[in-house]
């Protein structure tokens, strides 16, 4: 009897670069569920894996794009939308991901988060949201609900946190979604939809830092937060985001909150380009092709993108 | 090998410094840029988001200097030849992202047009009060190259070297111009584009089973592949091994910064360009570069016309630093001297090379202005005593 037929192979492991575990995370963390959920979305949405780039910032989730067998770039605090902007504009047949945290996307990286959603630039955002900053120790973040203990507001915070769906909404993202580590089979349906989703797309999930987090505010471990969760959490497609904010104990509103349909930046460009530039406009796209042929350069552009 | 003819504007053209960096940069195979505004260099950026949707290429104009100077590295790993401009406080915001260029070896050039500081200063004036920032700016150890043009047409050649030495030692290329140059209007000449050589990206030749993204060739300097292609590689900012995983630990980490460094440092002789006059019968060396060039040429005349026995060494390639040049010259002439639009930075290079062989004289200048060329003959003067 082989091995496999003994303990078949975790359909997951193919996307894990199985050499860099074990990983960093913590026992009771909610980034691996994630990962999970992600690389289960890549089988659904049948994604094409050599056309797919992951971009993380600096973070405990900034650590994701190391551990996944995918072209991946691990970049720095808080800019890794605008890395991704570049990698999506220079070559448009990549499917860009960015996975990130909450601190990492929204306080040091909150003007490119913005700006991307403003721009409607085609990124598929994953937020991991522990409400806090995990990996320097467990400081305050902008995300981190009233009243909260953190190394740094060892008295409690007190000011406001951001409500991040209410934020790229408002932004201009076309899908919003939010779900907890809990809700394994809605998140890996969320990431598997954006793939399909053109423009801008933010899915945050709540996830636990038991380490940092509830173990400093008394509220249990990892397994504790699961029961959190799967009690207080309640499905609302179609919320209003301004009434999907956060606190410390209370009900979080989950579900997809938006979906919408607007240009997306290159298609806007395109189009702005052609209006006025008329046949004098070389789409980037079909020049690259040309280029690659003239220079005989590995890796060049499949058929059918230079029409 | 040579220039796609699409981004190469050939003929003899009358403009800036700004507009001829820009040229240089399509010359080159640049076909995305990320900018923000910032005076005195945006004519390069507004240029190029004018020129590049006829060529085939991007521009965009990001939210800030620190998502520009990201965005251009993204572009370079999807396959793109990309550079960003700004100027020293757009230079200050960017230093994260030069460091995140040399430690994972992403080609890509910076251009600042030099204008007073510190802080805001003086927005529209020129200085050269840059130059240790390229050097040093960005924390960690590591080396780079920094050019310095002296004229529209040098911006353009420059430009196009600047990209050629980004590719070839994978390394972060400042182009050092200063307002004045950025707005001086001259003739510039554009080469047919066969003429033009362009250094291609060391694009490996092994597959995904062979290739290790980090694996030094025989000059220190790994090969490369882009996103998309079926490798699967990772990149990050952390210390990390020939694979491209983060290993932190002090062998790692001493292996991988001394080769970032000695990449660069053992092809200083390749990589540097100067100009020289008057050299072999020197008793006086003027070592000047960009603006202040032009106008120690002047100083250098009149101070030979007296008699003086001076020569000329002007730096196109700053960094890295001509330290054998120094110190060879050093043994045999009694001072250099040193005029620059600051309150004296590249003059400690150039005492440090001289081991005390000779006297360094410093001519500084605050910015706002250039140096007038009786300043630099009284140093003249005053060294050859």
């Amino acid at each position: 009897m082989s091995l496999s037929t003994i303990a078949p192979a975790n359909p997951v492991e193919q996307f894990l670069r199985t050499d860099r575990m074990p990983h960093i995370w913590c026992p009771g963390c909610g980034i691996g569920t994630t990962v999970n959920c992600f690389t289960r979305a890549l089988i659904d949405a049948k994604v094409d894996l050599d056309n797919l780039a992951i971009v993380s910032g600096i973070g405990c989730s900034g650590r994701v794009a190391g551990y996944v067998r995918l072209d991946s770039f691990h970049t720095t605090h808080g800019r890794a939308i605008p890395f991704a902007t570049g990698l999506k504009l220079a070559n448009p047949k990549l499917q860009v991901v960015v996975y990130s945290g909450d601190g990492d996307l929204s306080a040091i990286g909150g003007n490119h988060l913005i700006h991307a959603a403003r721009r409607n630039v085609d990124l598929k955002v994953i937020c991991v949201n522990n409400l806090i900053y995990a990996m320097t120790g467990g400081q305050t973040a902008p995300t981190t609900p009233a009243d909260v203990i953190t190394s740094t507001n060892p008295y409690g915070t007190f000011d406001t946190s951001f409500n991040l769906p209410h934020l790229v909404e408002a932004a201009g993202a076309v899908y919003v979604a939010r779900w907890t580590t809990y809700h394994v089979r809605q998140l890996s349906r969320a990431i598997a939809e954006i793939f399909q989703k053109p423009g801008f797309c933010f899915i945050e999930i709540i996830s636990p830092c038991p380490t940092l987090y509830q173990r400093r505010n008394k509220m249990g471990d990892g397994l504790d937060t699961m029961k959190y969760y799967k009690e207080k959490s309640k499905v609302k497609n179609g919320a209003p985001t301004s009434e999907v904010g956060l606190d410390k104990q209370g009900e979080i509103v989950v579900g997809k909150f938006v979906d919408r349909s607007r240009h997306e930046y290159r298609e806007l460009l395109r189009e702005q380009m052609q209006n006025t530039l008329g046949s004098r406009y070389v789409d980037p796209v079909a020049a690259e092709c040309a280029e690659s042929d003239h220079e005989t350069a590995a890796g060049g552009c499949e058929e059918g993108l230079c029409s | 090998m040579n220039a796609d003819p699409r981004g190469v504007l050939t003929g003899t053209h009358f403009i800036d410094g700004d507009h001829a960096c820009c040229e240089g940069a399509l010359a080159a195979g640049a076909r995305f840029s990320a900018g923000y505004p910032i005076t005195p260099s945006t004519e390069i950026v507004e240029r190029f988001s004018s020129r590049i949707p006829t060529v085939g290429g991007t521009f965009i104009q990001m939210e800030d200097e620190l998502a520009a100077s990201i965005a251009i590295q993204g572009a370079v790993w999807g396959g793109a030849k990309a550079f960003t401009v700004t100027s020293g406080p757009g230079f200050s915001l960017m230093m994260e992202h030069i460091g995140y260029a040399v430690m994972t070896e992403t080609p890509c050039v910076f251009i600042d047009v030099q204008r007073g500081g510190p802080s805001t200063g003086l927005p529209t004036l020129p200085a050269q009060s840059d130059m240790m920032q390229a050097r040093w700016g960005s924390h960690g150890d590591y080396s780079l190259i920094a050019l310095c043009p002296n004229s529209p047409q040098e911006c353009f050649d420059q430009t196009i070297t600047a990209f050629n030495l980004s590719e070839k030692y994978r390394v972060p290329v400042m182009v050092m111009m200063d307002e004045v140059v950025g707005h001086m209007t001259e003739k510039v000449i554009i080469p047919d584009a066969e003429k033009i050589y362009v250094e291609p990206r060391r694009h490996t030749k092994k597959s995904p089973e062979e290739f290790l993204p980090y694996e030094p060739c025989e000059d220190g300097v790994p090969e490369m592949v882009h996103a998309g292609e079926g490798y699967r590689f990772h990149v990050t900012g952390l210390t990390h091994d020939e694979r491209g995983y983060p290993a932190m630990t002090p062998p790692v980490q001493d292996k991988l910064v001394r080769r970032l460094k000695s990449k660069i440092d053992s092809a200083n002789r390749q990589i540097g360009l100067y100009e020289t006059e008057n050299l072999e019968d020197a008793e006086v060396v003027v070592v000047s570069y960009g603006i202040t060039s032009r106008v120690a040429q002047r100083g250098i005349e009149m101070a030979r016309a007296r008699g003086v026995r001076v020569g000329k060494l002007r730096l196109m390639t700053v960094w890295p630093f001509p330290e054998q040049l120094i110190r060879t010259l050093a043994k045999r002439v009694t001072a250099f001297v040193v005029p620059e639009l600051n309150l004296g930075q590249v003059v400690l290079e150039v005492e440090r090379a001289t081991g005390g062989q000779a006297r360094t004289v410093s001519v500084t200048h605050a910015g706002g202005s250039v140096h007038r060329p009786e300043q630099i003959l009284d140093a003249i003067l005053e060294a050859a005593k």
